[in-house]
C-alpha cells in the first residue's frame, strides 16, 4: 500500500477542538423531555375517551389546564430567575395540566382550572425547587385543594353520553342523585356512599347497592359510561394507556397489580362478609378514579420510591387507604388521598428499602 | 460446576448498550502494523512504580532488548519495541492528560530482535521460573487496569485460589481486539492459560467469552480440553468483564465489598495477557506490541492492528486510513469506561485496547437536569448501589453520606450514566466522592 493511498481527505482537528468529557462517552437515548412527552402519549386514549363522554368542553378543559400549567410555569420561571423556555420544554408542566384536567369534572368553570393550575405549578411543584424535588404529585396537590375548597363545583358530575338505551334503573340513578340539576347525576361511587350500610348477612344486604353494583352496568362502566372526573371514565382507555407506559417502560408496573390487587383483596374480604357494607370488588375496579390513579398518578417517578421493594410497599399502602376510605370514609372516593398520603411516606420507605450493595453478605458469611 | 449443557451465565443488573459498534472492526482480520520511524515508549505502563531507564541517550537498541528495569514487587519492566537509536527521554502527552515521561526511539527499519531467551517446557516446570519469566518479559494485564502479571499470579499464602478466570468478555461497545485474538490465535490463548494455571497452582480453569462471539468461543471449544480449559458462555451484558461481575457469573461466588478476585478464590486475567504469557514462556519474548482495536464510525478502515509500544495514536489512526468525518471526540480504551484525550500524540501503551475516534454528533455534551428519581440507575447498577442518591449527596457535597451509601464500592463503569434520563455526570460524582474520602482518611 503506497502513502497516498493512506492519506485521508478529511484533516483531523487538533488536540484542542476535541471534547473532554468523563466516561461514559455514550448515553442511552432516553431523556427528561422524552418521558415526559411519552407519558402524554400514553394519555391520548383516556383524553379521546373523556371528550367522547362529555363532549368538546372536556377537550377546551383539558388543553386550556395545560396551557394555565405552562403558564403559572414560566410565571414563577421569570419570577425566580430561571430560564423560561428550558423549562418549559421538558413537558413535566404540560404533563401535570393534563392529569389536573383528567382529575376534574366534565363541567368545571375555566377560572377552577387556572386556580388548579397556580396550586399545582406553585404550590404543588415549583415551592419545592421545581422538578424531581416536589414530594406530592402536583396534579392531586391541585384536585385536593379544589376539592375541599370547592366542595360543590367539584362535585357535580354531568351525564356520560349514553352507549345505548338507558335502562330504568340507570334513569332512575341519576334522579336520586345529589343535585337537582336535570343533566347531571351522581357517580356510582357517590351513589354507594349515600346507601346505608346494612351490617348483617340478609338477602337484603345482598341486594344493598343493586341499583349501582349489577352485572347490567359493568361493561359500561368499563367502556366509560359513568359518572365521573374527565379522564377517570373509561377503563379500557386507561388500560390501553397503562399497557403503554409498561411498554415504554415508564412506570413500575409492580405499582398498578400491587395497588389494584390490593384493593380488590381488601373491598373483596369486607365484601365477602358483609355485602351490606360495600359492594363487589369488581364494582370497584370499574368505577371511581382508581385506573387514572394507579396507572397515572402512582406512579410518578418523583414521588413514588425508588426501589421495587419501596413501590410495592407505596402500592400496597394505597390500595388500603383507597378502600378504607371508600368503605366508611366521608368522602365516596380515596385514591387521591391514599396517594397523596403515601406520598409522604415515600422518604420513609426509601430509607427501609436501601438495598444491600454486591459483595456484602458474602463479608458477613466470611465473618463468621 | 458443569457447562455440559451451554448454559449462558450473567450477574444481576447492568445494561445493553443500543449499537455497540462491533460490527464495524469484528470481521478484520488483526493487521500487523507498518515500521514507523519514531516510537515514545512510555516508562509508566503499569500499576505501581514506574520501572527504571537503563539506557542512554545515544545506546542503539534491539527489538525486545531492556529500555528500564522494574523497580520493586509492583512495577514491570519495560523493553524496546523495535531496533534502533535510544534518543533520550521526552515528555509525550499521557492518557491522563498529564505530560510524561517517554524513551524515544529512532528506529533503524531492520526490527532487528536481540537474543530471545530460551524456551520453558511449562508442563513440567517449577511455577517460580515460570514467575519470573513473566516479570522479566514485564507483563502487564492488557486489558485496561495495566496491573504487573507477576503480582497477580503471587498472592499471599494464607488466600486459596482454587480458580483461574481468563477474561474474554470483552463487554465494552466497539472494541473486538480480544475477540479477534481468541479467534486467530486460540491455542496461544489457551496455552497461555494453561501456563497461568500452572503458575498459580490451578487446575480449574474459565475461559468466559460473551455470546455474541460464537466464532471465538468454537475455535476456543475445539482445542480447549487439551489445555484443561473450560468455556464459559457469557450473557451479551455490559460490564459483563468487569472482574466481580464475571466471578458472579461463572462461579456464583461474590467478591467481598472491598476485596480483591483473590478473596473469593479467585484470580482474572485478560485473554491478551495470556496470550502474552504464551509468547513469554514459549517464545521467549518480552510484551512489546498489542492487538488494539482502531475503530469508529468516522474512521475509514475500522479495525485491528498489532501495534507497537510507543506508537502515536495519530499513526494509529493513519494505519486506519484516517477519517472520512471530522472526529469530536478521541477515546483510547471503550466508550464506557475508557478516557477522552486531549492530543492525537498520545503513544500506545500495554493496556491500550481500543483507539476510539466518535463523530462531532455523538461528541456533545449534555446539559444535565434534576433527578427525577426514575429509578433506572439502581436496576443499571451491577454493584447494587443508589447511584441517584449518591450523586445527590455529591451535589450536596455530603460526602459522608455518600460513604454510608458505599459509594467506595462503585466500579465506575458508567451504566447509571447511560441509562440516566437526566444526563447527570454520574460517574464524575462517584469519582469525586471516593477523592473526598480517601483524602479525608489521611
Amino acid at each position: 500500500m503506497s502513502e497516498n493511498e493512506n492519506k485521508s481527505e478529511v484533516r483531523l482537528p487538533s488536540g484542542s477542538e476535541l471534547v473532554l468529557s468523563v466516561s461514559p462517552h455514550l448515553t442511552g437515548s432516553d431523556s427528561v423531555r422524552r418521558i415526559m412527552y411519552k407519558v402524554l402519549l400514553s394519555l391520548v386514549p383516556a383524553a379521546v375517551a373523556g371528550v367522547f363522554f362529555f363532549g368538546f368542553y372536556a377537550l377546551v378543559v383539558m388543553l386550556a389546564t395545560m396551557l394555565f400549567c405552562i403558564g403559572a410555569e414560566a410565571l414563577w420561571c421569570k419570577l425566580a430567575g430561571k430560564p423560561v423556555m428550558g423549562t418549559i420544554a421538558d413537558g413535566s408542566a404540560a404533563l401535570t395540566g393534563l392529569l389536573l384536567a383528567m382529575n376534574l369534572p366534565p363541567g368545571v368553570p375555566l377560572w377552577v382550572c387556572l386556580v388548579g393550575a397556580f396550586i399545582a405549578i406553585w404550590l404543588g411543584k415549583q415551592v419545592f425547587g421545581g422538578l424531581g424535588h416536589n414530594p406530592f404529585n402536583p396534579a392531586l396537590v391541585a384536585r385536593v385543594g379544589l376539592l375541599i375548597a370547592l366542595p360543590a363545583i367539584m362535585t357535580t358530575w354531568p351525564a356520560p353520553r349514553s352507549l345505548g338505551e338507558p335502562e330504568a334503573a340507570m334513569i332512575e340513578r341519576n334522579v336520586t342523585g345529589a343535585t337537582t340539576d336535570a343533566t347531571s347525576g351522581a357517580t356510582p361511587l357517590g351513589e354507594v356512599s349515600t346507601t346505608p350500610k346494612i351490617l348483617d348477612r340478609t338477602p337484603q344486604a345482598e341486594m344493598n347497592f343493586s341499583s349501582v353494583d349489577s352485572d347490567r352496568y359493568y361493561w359500561r362502566y368499563f367502556l366509560g359510561e359513568k359518572g365521573g372526573c374527565i379522564g377517570e371514565t373509561s377503563v379500557l382507555a386507561l388500560l390501553i394507556g397503562g399497557i403503554m407506559l409498561i411498554c415504554f417502560n415508564l412506570i413500575n408496573w409492580r405499582v398498578p397489580i400491587c395497588y389494584i390487587g390490593t384493593v380488590a383483596v381488601f373491598t373483596g374480604l369486607v365484601n365477602f362478609f358483609f355485602p351490606g357494607v360495600t359492594p363487589t370488588p369488581l364494582f370497584h375496579l370499574l368505577t371511581g378514579g382508581l385506573m387514572l390513579g394507579a396507572f397515572f398518578m402512582a406512579t410518578d417517578m418523583v414521588t413514588s420510591p425508588i426501589t421495587g421493594t419501596g413501590c410495592i410497599i407505596f402500592a400496597i399502602g394505597c390500595g388500603i387507604i383507597t378502600s378504607v376510605i371508600r368503605i366508611w370514609g366521608n368522602y365516596p372516593e380515596g385514591v387521591s388521598f391514599s396517594i397523596l398520603f403515601m406520598n409522604a411516606l415515600v422518604p420513609l420507605i426509601d430509607r427501609w428499602c436501601v438495598r444491600q450493595p454486591f459483595g456484602y453478605v458474602a463479608k458477613r458469611e466470611v465473618a463468621k | 460446576m458443569s457447562k455440559s449443557s451451554r448454559e449462558v451465565l450473567s450477574f444481576q443488573g447492568g445494561i445493553h448498550p443500543s449499537g455497540d459498534g462491533k460490527q464495524l472492526s469484528s470481521g478484520n482480520p488483526i493487521q500487523i502494523a507498518p515500521l514507523l520511524d519514531r516510537y515514545r515508549v512510555m516508562i509508566s505502563q503499569n500499576v505501581g512504580k514506574p520501572p527504571k531507564p537503563v539506557v542512554k541517550p545515544g545506546d542503539t537498541v534491539k527489538k525486545y532488548q531492556l529500555l528500564a528495569e522494574a523497580d520493586g514487587f509492583v512495577s514491570a519492566n519495560l523493553h524496546s519495541p523495535t531496533s534502533g537509536k535510544i534518543i533520550g527521554i521526552v515528555d509525550v502527552p499521557g492518557p491522563m492528560g498529564t505530560l510524561v515521561p517517554a524513551i524515544e526511539i529512532e528506529a533503524d527499519g531492520l526490527d532487528e530482535a536481540a537474543e530471545t531467551w530460551p524456551p520453558i517446557a511449562w508442563r513440567d516446570a517449577d511455577p517460580a521460573d515460570l514467575l519470573k519469566r513473566v516479570g522479566d518479559a514485564g507483563l502487564v494485564g492488557m486489558g485496561g487496569a495495566a496491573f504487573p502479571t507477576r503480582v497477580k499470579f503471587s498472592p499471599p499464602p494464607e488466600k486459596k485460589i482454587d480458580t483461574l478466570i481468563l477474561n474474554g468478555a470483552e463487554c465494552e461497545p466497539y472494541l473486538t481486539a480480544d475477540h479477534r485474538l481468541m479467534l486467530e490465535h486460540p491455542e496461544k490463548v489457551l496455552e497461555g492459560a494453561a501456563i497461568s494455571g500452572r503458575m498459580l497452582g490451578v487446575s480449574n480453569i474459565y475461559i468466559g467469552v460473551e455470546v455474541n462471539k460464537e466464532d471465538a468461543i468454537q475455535a476456543l471449544g475445539r482445542r480447549a480440553s487439551e489445555y484443561g480449559v473450560k468455556i464459559a458462555t457469557l450473557k451479551v451484558q455490559y460490564p459483563q468483564g468487569s472482574e466481580k461481575q464475571l466471578i458472579m457469573a461463572i462461579t456464583g461466588r461474590a467478591v467481598p465489598a472491598g476485596g480483591l478476585p483473590m478473596d473469593a478464590g479467585c484470580v482474572v486475567q485478560n485473554v491478551g495477557t495470556a496470550a502474552a504469557v504464551t509468547d513469554a514462556v514459549v517464545s521467549g519474548i518480552p510484551l512489546v506490541e498489542r492487538v488494539t482495536t482502531v475503530t469508529g464510525e468516522v474512521v475509514k478502515n475500522p479495525g485491528n492492528w498489532m501495534l507497537k509500544i510507543g506508537t502515536p495514536v495519530i499513526k494509529a489512526i493513519e494505519f486506519a486510513g484516517g477519517v472520512t468525518a471530522e472526529p469530536g471526540k478521541l477515546i483510547l480504551g471503550g466508550p464506557m469506561m475508557g478516557f477522552a484525550q486531549k492530543s492525537f500524540d498520545v503513544p500506545v501503551s500495554k493496556n491500550t485496547s481500543g483507539i476510539l475516534l466518535l463523530p462531532v454528533s455523538e461528541a456533545l455534551t449534555y446539559g444535565s437536569v434534576g433527578c427525577i428519581r426514575c429509578g433506572r440507575c439502581l436496576e443499571a447498577c451491577p454493584m447494587n448501589l443508589m447511584p441517584c442518591l449518591l450523586g445527590n449527596a455529591v451535589e450536596g457535597e455530603k460526602f459522608d453520606i455518600a460513604a454510608q451509601n458505599h459509594v467506595m464500592d462503585c466500579i465506575e463503569c458508567g451504566s447509571c450514566a447511560y441509562v440516566c434520563p437526566a444526563h447527570r455526570p454520574l460517574v464524575q460524582h462517584m469519582r469525586r466522592a471516593k477523592a473526598e474520602i480517601r483524602k479525608r482518611k489521611k
